[in-house]
This record gives C-alpha cells, sequence and structure tokens, in this order.
C-alpha cells in the first residue's frame, strides 16, 4: 500500500527542513517521500523488541578537552566567506 | 625522465625516484598538469585545479628535499581532495551552488597529515553533491566521465577522485565513504579504495554529511599506494570527539604475500539475486585464487542483508537533515536576494542553494526524526542497526574478513541513474554494513565485464583489521597481476 503524503505533512516537513519548494516541486517531494517511507517500512518486517538502539557503534564517552583558543586572528578571512558583512558583524535581513 | 614512464608509476614508486634523484617533484608535477591538459576535458575530474599553487609547492618541496628536511613517505607526490574535504585558502565547494564561493580558513587534518608528508594537492575532485550520490552526476559544476569508458559514470560520491587516479590526473586522491563512496568509485573506475575503520582518520575538516557513518578514505592505484596513504592520514585528533587512538603500528608492516591459514567467509546472500553474472562470476573465481594460495574460503549464510539499505537511509539522511540545518545563508554560501524577512530567507536560500537530491534526503530525515514518527522510524532503523552489529560480529569469530562484491554491477551508462533513486540506493546494499557499523573495507579490481568495465573485489573486517585486508588484498593483488 503506497504511502500518501497529504499537503499538510509536506508542509509540516518544509517548515521542520527550512525549504520553500516550488509547486512541481512539491508534487515530486509528496511522490518520492511516499516512496522511500514505503522503502523503508520493510524493516517493519524484523521483530525488534527489547532490542536496544544503537546510535554509536563504539562505547565512546564524554570526550573533553581544555577549553583554550587554539587558532586566533581569523574572524576577518571567516568574515570574507559571508554574503554579507558590515563592521565586523554578519548582515541579515530584518527578524522582526 | 620520460613523463610517460612517470604517469604509469604508483604513488609509492614515484616518491622512491624522486629520492633517488631519478626525477624530482618539479617533474612529476609537469607530468600531472600536462596530462590533465589533455584529458581534463573530456572526464571533468576537477572542479578547482590550483596550477600555479601546485607549481610553487613542488618548487619548494623539491628544495627541501634535496636539503632533507622533507623525507615523508610521499615526499613530492601530486595529491588530488574531494571537495568536500576543506583545504585552507582553496574553494572547497561540496559540488553544491551553496558553497559556490567557499574559501575555508582551514585545512582537514587528513590534508594537514598528507602535506607534511611532502605530498602536494593539485585541486579539488568533483563529486556528488554533498556526497549524496553513486555516481557523480548530482554534482552542480557537470558530471566526471569514467575514464575506463567515458560513456559510463566513474561512481561515486568520490567520482571524481576515482576517475583522476585512473585517468593519471593525479597519483593518489582523497575521497570519503558514507556509504560506499569510496570503494564503489573506485571498483568502476578499475583502482584500489579504502574506508578505514570509523575513528581512525580524523573527519576536522570533513564537511559533514552522516555524521557515524563519514570516514576519509584514499583512492589508490595499489594496495602498496593504500597502505602508506593510510599511515600517514590516520592520526589521533583532539578536534575530532570520535577520534580514536590507534596504537598497533604500522598499516604498511601488513604487505606482505601470504594468505596461509587465514580464513576467509564469502556470504552467500551476497552472491544472490539482483548481483550480474559477470559480477559473481569475478568474485567467485577471486575467491578461489586466494584458496589456491593457502586461505580457508568458504560460504555461509549473513542474514539480514535486505535490511541494511532502508536501516542505512534512514539514519543518513536524519543526520544529514541535521548537519546541513547550518546552511542558512549568514555566516558563508549561499543566500537568495528579494527577501521579506529572516525567515524567508533561510527558506529561499535553502530551496535554491540545494539540488534536488540534497533536498529529497534533508526532507527525508526531517520527516524521520519528528515527533510522532521519531520511534517508528530513526529508532526502529537504530534497532536493526544494532542486530546488524550482532550478526557481524558472529561473523568475525568465525573469519578474519568476509569476501564479497562491491556493487551489484559494473559501472551504469551516464544518465540513466538518477531517475529512479531507489534502485540507485540498492547499489550500495555491499557497502553499506561498514558504515553502519564502522568496519574497514578495501575494494580492490578482480576483472572486468564483457564491455571491458572493471569489477571490484571487496574484502570487510572487523574493526581495527586493516592490517590484515591490507595483507589480503595486497596477496590477491599480486596474484591477480601474474595471471594476467
Amino acid at each position: 500500500m503506497a504511502k500518501v503524503i497529504t499537503d499538510a505533512t509536506l508542509e509540516y516537513i518544509e517548515a521542520l527542513a527550512e525549504l520553500e519548494l516550488s509547486g512541481e516541486e512539491k508534487e515530486a517531494a509528496k511522490r518520492d517521500m511516499g516512496r522511500m517511507l514505503d522503502y523503508v517500512e520493510k524493516m517493519n518486517e524484523l521483530d525488534t523488541t527489547g532490542i536496544e538502539p544503537m546510535s554509536h557503534v563504539f562505547p565512546l564517552q564524554n570526550v573533553f578537552r581544555e577549553d583554550k583558543v587554539q587558532r586566533e586572528g581569523g574572524s576577518e578571512a571567516t568574515l570574507r566567506n559571508a554574503p554579507c558583512h558590515k563592521e565586523g558583524m554578519f548582515v541579515v535581513p530584518r527578524t522582526f | 625522465m620520460d613523463k610517460s614512464v612517470l604517469l604509469e608509476m604508483s604513488a609509492t614508486e614515484l616518491a622512491e625516484a624522486i629520492r633517488k634523484r631519478k626525477t624530482t617533484a618539479t617533474e612529476a608535477m609537469e607530468a600531472v598538469l600536462e596530462q590533465i591538459e589533455r584529458t581534463e576535458e573530456c572526464y571533468h575530474c576537477y572542479v578547482t585545479i590550483d596550477r600555479e599553487r601546485a607549481q610553487l609547492q613542488a618548487t619548494e618541496i623539491q628544495k627541501k628535499i634535496e636539503t632533507g628536511e622533507v623525507s615523508g613517505p610521499l615526499a613530492g607526490v601530486p595529491v588530488a581532495i574531494k571537495d568536500n574535504i576543506c583545504t585552507e585558502g582553496m574553494r572547497t565547494t561540496c559540488a553544491s551552488r551553496m558553497l559556490e564561493n567557499y574559501i575555508p580558513t582551514f585545512s582537514a587534518q587528513a590534508v594537514l597529515n598528507l602535506e607534511k608528508a611532502g605530498a602536494i594537492v593539485i585541486g579539488k575532485t568533483n563529486m556528488d553533491e554533498f556526497a549524496m550520490g553513486s555516481t557523480t552526476e548530482t554534482s552542480a559544476f557537470g558530471v566526471t566521465k569514467n575514464p575506463r569508458n567515458s560513456e559510463y559514470v566513474p561512481g561515486g560520491s568520490s567520482g571524481g577522485s576515482a576517475a583522476a587516479v585512473a585517468s593519471g590526473e593525479c597519483f593518489f586522491a582523497l575521497g570519503s565513504d558514507t556509504g560506499g563512496s569510496v570503494r564503489q568509485p573506485a571498483a568502476y573506475c578499475g583502482i584500489v579504495g579504502m574506508k578505514p575503520t570509523y575513528g581512525t582518520v580524523s573527519r576536522y575538516g570533513l564537511v559533514a554529511y552522516g555524521s557515524s557513518l563519514d570516514q576519509i578514505g584514499p583512492l589508490c592505484k595499489t594496495v602498496e599506494d593504500c597502505a602508506v596513504v593510510l599511515e600517514t592520514i590516520a592520526s589521533y585528533d583532539s578536534k575530532d570527539s570520535t577520534s580514536i587512538r590507534r596504537e598497533e603500528g604500522a598499516f604498511t608492516a601488513a604487505l606482505i604475500r601470504n594468505v596461509q591459514g587465514m580464513r576467509i567467509g564469502v556470504p552467500r546472500d551476497y552472491l544472490g539475486a539482483g548481483l550480474s553474472d559477470e559480477v559473481r562470476d569475478a568474485v567467485v573465481r577471486a575467491a578461489e585464487l586466494l584458496r589456491t594460495e593457502g586461505a580457508q574460503v568458504e560460504e555461509f549464510d549473513l542474514s539480514l542483508v535486505d535490511y541494511a539499505v532502508p536501516a542505512y537511509y534512514t539514519i543518513a539522511s536524519a543526520e544529514a537533515s541535521s548537519n546541513l540545518e547550518r546552511y542558512d545563508g549568514v555566516k558563508y554560501g549561499y543566500r537568495a536576494d528579494e527577501v521579506r524577512d529572516l525567515h524567508q530567507m533561510y527558506r529561499k536560500t535553502r530551496a535554491q542553494g540545494f539540488g534536488t537530491e540534497v533536498k529529497r534526503r534533508i526532507m527525508l530525515g526531517s520527516y524521520v526524526l519528528s515527533s510522532g514518527y521519531y520511534d517508528a522510524y530513526y529508532l526502529k532503523a537504530l534497532r536493526v542497526k544494532a542486530m546488524l552489529k550482532e550478526v557481524f560480529s558472529r561473523t568475525f569469530d568465525r573469519y578474519d574478513c568476509i569476501l564479497g562484491p562491491v556493487t551489484p554491477t559494473t559501472a551504469p551508462k551516464l544518465g540513466e541513474s538518477l531517475k529512479d533513486p531507489i534502485q540507485m540506493y540498492l547499489s550500495d546494499i555491499y557497502t553499506i554494513s561498514a558504515n553502519l557499523l564502522g568496519l574497514p573495507a578495501i575494494s580492490i579490481p578482480c576483472g572486468a565485464d564483457s564491455k571491458g568495465l572493471p569489477i571490484g573485489l571487496q574484502l570487510i573486517g572487523d574493526c581495527y583489521q586493516e592490517k590484515k585486508l591490507i595483507q589480503i588484498a595486497y596477496t590477491f593483488e599480486q596474484i591477480y597481476r601474474e595471471g594476467r
């Protein structure tokens, strides 16, 4: 049974993903996502009751290091990568 | 030295020739740049080539070799770097409009390690956008073609790196492997590619896609080169919190022709439906060759193979959706204009800056992580991953390595793969388990199909067992070359 992605669901995903799709892209996205979800639901054939979800394969603990500046003075080069900057700051469109 | 002879050399042979004063770093760089002049227009392996910088560095390194200041195992060898690995002062685009003009202010630790060993960066290689794809056709800067036959794809996502090595446009290259992106293009282009154990090579400076899956790996002409490059780029790095201290010594110590008594398991599930006859025959022949050389080879049932791809795409997309949130048009990268407010700027920037496949994965990832679906998809995938881990752990109690194909078929024709994404994802079936479980794996040439396209053999080892893989791969490479 093919999974149907409704307009409301797609709108929700667009909001989560911070994407504004065109009309044509929306239709393609609904179709693609429906197919992909159908496909990954194959996992449901497996009984995973009692199995702990495994995020990392290695038993890594928190890894700490000294909170010490190691590279300094790169702010100008960093700012040069910004689409818009002024007086040492990033410029963005109005926020309210 | 004659330049065509130079271009035939492996990275290790070239370094030795430079050490023995038979040639120079400058001559090697000239030979590579001339080769690029001849073939790059056709293959399009690179996104960025910095000729001046490369030549200048070659001159400097040559001086340092002569004074003894630089004596590393790759001193004077020209290298190509995948365009999702940061290079200070050299554009790093991830083959995306989003980062078209991004110039990193730092280099990846793997690149720094190479430069310390005397390698010289030629430029940055083409790839699938943000490493999402299997053909290098999702690049925003045009496709790369397979040097073995230019009507076919080089594979992906490290397709530019593989094609550059195969065409002599570099002596070796770095790629990244999140689901097979080093091993699969290596197989399609007929070269050697390796994904190390997760944590062996620092991810500092590698643009993140699926952080629990990503590893940088070498693409080389020979297994020996692969061992040398891996030994050079592997290092503990406090800047990568998942970095691992490896203390078992040099990988190159495993370059021994001997598989006497090695236990090799061939999963029947890797030879079944979906695998092309020609690939199956080549892989079975390879297993036979290793048996004649003294290895104990047997078939076994691995199980759960069909569930690895759905679990992988759920996890990879989830991590991608989170990692790619940083592209918001503020600090770097593309920004859409004519926007009402900040919020619309984010949304338009991302809609215009990302390509179709990237958006597809970000949306899938956002969905499987959203409340209401998190348990059903994301946690389910992590549970399937735990089951896979169990299966592979049991397998490595019995075998030193798993042997199988890298891909179900040889390289597809250009333009045939993107129409059906799920079909394309399914072609990762033999490579993704190594990423999900952090295992080392290597791809080596083991034949060609009737069209002359290369076939790859894959060896997968238990965590930290690169040396076993290198030894078996090196032995196979020797027998295979003798037999040809």
